[in-house]
Order: structure tokens, then sequence, then C-alpha cells
């Protein structure tokens, strides 16, 4: 069975606490692609996941997880492949162990592709999951999920606390699963160099909103990176400077690519990259930096 | 098959992708029917989405130069001597545009232009 999206979340709220929310959380990735959800600690991106797997509840909205309504049939989790950014396996357990524990489970393990992973993972049967580093560790939920043949891979922060080359063979082992046209992934991040070149779709979400979701291309073109000298960009008419920096040396701003024409010609007008778009996003208005401070401890 | 992404190049990646295969093809150096990776497998081979793989193949179908096969992968299709044909008018219709940019800068008006093309074809035909 293949749906057209591996998932759609619409009009998605969940009170979390501490006067934190998701709200109006809504976005969807086509199957066959992988998406990158960016934002910085805080921003609803474990929150959003956990409503998605179903693993909370949430208020209001809905959301479909493979031709699914969620919550789905317990059967839908034999499909879907979670790499949280902590392992959730037994410390004591040897990777042997592991697929005994794990295998009847799942209707479709394939004990041989768990050993062929292994081996192409470089891990040992006999070791320990508390021995195992992060990457190790990371490897190992992907040889799980991938041995009981999931369509959707779920990561949490992969790369945090990833050596480069365990990120760059992330990125292979990642690319390899999307041979198949009918796998999708996606990731959550608040680094973005990493996988921003794989990623096909982005969703940009801060302080439980979604600021922007689509695919990549269309989200770096809907931004310009704005730079001037110290008294520049400021009682403009018509156009938001989004995450707005001042100092005694000059102003940098993120604006609107269509409000960008509304600027004079004294400011440095650029293409933005990834990372600039998220921090711009992510940080809080210069004047407003205040009142936010009390909420900011906010957990997700 | 051999294609270089350069970061810093300005240069879109599909761009990059597509001029690299299109030119590949035009040199005969991918033959007619050499097959080429499909999408997935060329986006995983170059860690880039998906997405912008699928651009550069879909404007090499486009235009003629390869053939793709849903779930398999893509082939060099027959070099379309009209093709080859469009892309030399191109070369030209971009010279002659060149010309008349410079000409418009130095005032010279169709007469004279005309006498300078007409003193360039000789020469090539005298060198000949």
């Amino acid at each position: 069975m293949c749906s057209e999206f591996a998932f759609a979340l619409r009009g998605v709220g969940a009170e979390v606490g501490n006067g934190f929310a998701l709200r109006d959380v809504s976005f969807e990735l086509p199957t066959g692609y992988v998406m990158g959800l960016i934002g910085a600690n805080g921003a609803g991106k474990t929150t959003t996941i956990r409503c998605l797997l179903g693993m909370r509840g949430f208020d209001t909205g809905e959301i479909d997880l493979l031709g699914h309504r969620v919550p789905g049939p317990i059967a839908l989790r034999q499909d879907i492949g979670v790499v949280l950014d902590h392992t959730y396996l037994v410390g004591d357990w040897r990777l042997a162990e592991v697929e005994r524990t794990l295998r009847p489970f799942y209707d479709r393990w394939d004990g041989d592709r768990y050993r062929q992973l292994l081996a192409e993972f470089g891990l040992d049967m006999r070791a320990k999951v508390k021995d195992l580093s992060r990457g190790m560790a990371m490897k190992l939920m992907i040889a799980v999920a991938l041995s009981h043949r999931a369509r959707l891979l779920v990561f949490d922060e992969p790369t945090s606390g990833l050596d480069p080359v365990a990120r760059n063979e992330l990125v292979g082992i990642i690319g390899d699963f999307l041979l198949d046209e009918g796998h999708s992934v996606l990731f959550s991040t608040h680094i973005t160099s990493d996988l921003d070149r794989i990623g096909d779709y982005l969703t940009l979400i801060h302080g439980g909103r979604v600021v922007r979701t689509g695919p990549k291309d269309e989200i770096l073109d809907a931004y310009r990176v704005v730079r001037g000298g110290p008294e520049d960009l400021s009682g403009l008419i018509g156009v938001e400077l989004i995450g707005l920096r001042r100092t005694a040396a000059g102003a940098e701003a993120l604006v609107r690519t269509e409000e960008a024409t509304l600027l004079g010609g004294d400011v440095l007008v650029e293409a933005p990259t990834l990372e600039e778009i998220a921090i711009h996003i992510g940080s809080p208005p210069m004047k407003a930096a205040a009142t936010q401070y009390g909420r900011s401890g906010a957990t997700t | 098959m051999r294609v270089v992404l350069s970061n810093s190049s300005g240069v879109p990646l599909y761009q990059q992708i597509k001029e690299q295969i299109g030119a590949a093809i035009l040199s005969g150096e991918l033959a007619e029917n050499s097959a080429l990776p499909s999408v997935r497998a060329l986006a995983r081979d170059l860690r880039i989405s998906i997405i912008t793989t699928n651009r550069a193949y879909t404007e090499l179908a486009a235009e003629g130069f390869i053939a793709t096969v849903p779930g398999k992968g893509a082939y060099v299709l027959p070099l379309d001597s009209a093709l080859v044909r469009e892309q030399l008018l191109r070369q030209v219709e971009d010279g002659m545009q060149t010309a008349l940019d410079a000409a418009r800068r130095a005032g010279l008006d169709r007469e004279e232009l005309i006498q300078i093309l007409d003193g360039l074809m000789r020469a090539e035909h005298e060198h000949a």
C-alpha cells in the first residue's frame, strides 16, 4: 500500500505546560522524500514528532501517517523506524539478544538482513548495547528499523553528538534507504549544515508554530539576508526585519524576498544559507527580548 | 559517467548536473543507449536531494537528451540532428546578440553591420 503522503499534520495543537504549546502545526511529506524539521532547542520539534508517532496526544487537528489516521492500528508501528537521540534498548543486552527480544514484535523481521546490516555497519553481534559509541548506537537502531522493513524512518536530532565521519555515513545510509520510492525520511535537527544537502523538503518551526514549510529551494528563495551600517535598517515601512541584530558596527536581519526591494540601495542583500535562516527565525526580536525572557525555559 | 559538483560556483546543483551530462552526450562521451543511474541512485552517490537530481533529469528529458524509465533509470537518446542544430543555432544567436549590443554602442547601422559580416565571411572563405 502506498499513499501519496508519508504523513500529513493539519492544524495540530497540543498543550505541553510551562506556557509552551504547539499551535496550528500543519505540514506534510510526499512519499519517497526526505524532510528536515528545523528549529532551535525548545522550538517544539520533539513534541511534534511525538504527536506524529502517536507517542503523545494532541488537543486539536488531525494527523495522517502512512495512510492511517493517528492513532492508527498497532500494526502501523511495523512500518515505522524511530531513531531517537538516546537508545531505548537495555544496556546489558548483546546485539544478538536485541534481535531475539525485538523479533517477536515484528511480522516481517528479517534476521539475515539484521546480521548483514550489523556486518556492514561494523557492529559485533557479541557487543553490549551500553558499550556502543553514539554513532554505533544510532547505526544499531537503524539496523533494527531496516530489519523490520520500515517504510518511514524518523530521526530525532540524529547528528547531535556524532563526529563528521559518522554523520557522513548516516547520509549514505539514508541515501541507500531512499533508493526505494516507497521509503520516506523525517529528521529533526538544530544543526543545519550536515543534512541540508540531502533534504528535499524543510519545515521551519519556532515557538511551537510552523514558520515555513515546503521544498527546500522554495524556502531558500523566500528569504534574503540584509546587512547594513548601524543606522541602516531602521524606520522601514512594509518590511519585517526577522531576527534583527544591531551592533555598533552594523545591522543584520532576514527579510522576505518580496520585501527586499523596499530596502534602500545602501544595504547588502544576499541569498541566505539555511543556517542563516534558522538563526534569524530562532532569535527573539530585540525589543521583545526582555518580555520573552521569562518563558524561555519551556521544555518540549 | 562523470559528474563533479562545485559548492562555490554559484551555479545551482541541478544546473551543474544538467550541463555536465548534456555536454558528455553532445561530445559523444556518453553514447546512444548508454544507461544512466536512476535519479535516486545518483542523488545518493552525489549526496544531494532527490528533488534536485530529478529536476536535472526532467530538464534533460524535456530537451531530448535522455529518456527516463520510471523505477529503473534513464538512458541516452540517439543524438537528434535537429537537437544539435538547435544548440548551434542558439550559439549563433547568442554571438549575434553580443555583436548587436556592441554595434549599438559603437553607433553602427544595419548596412555597416552587414558589411562587417560579409567581410568576415569573405576572409574565412579566402583562408579555407
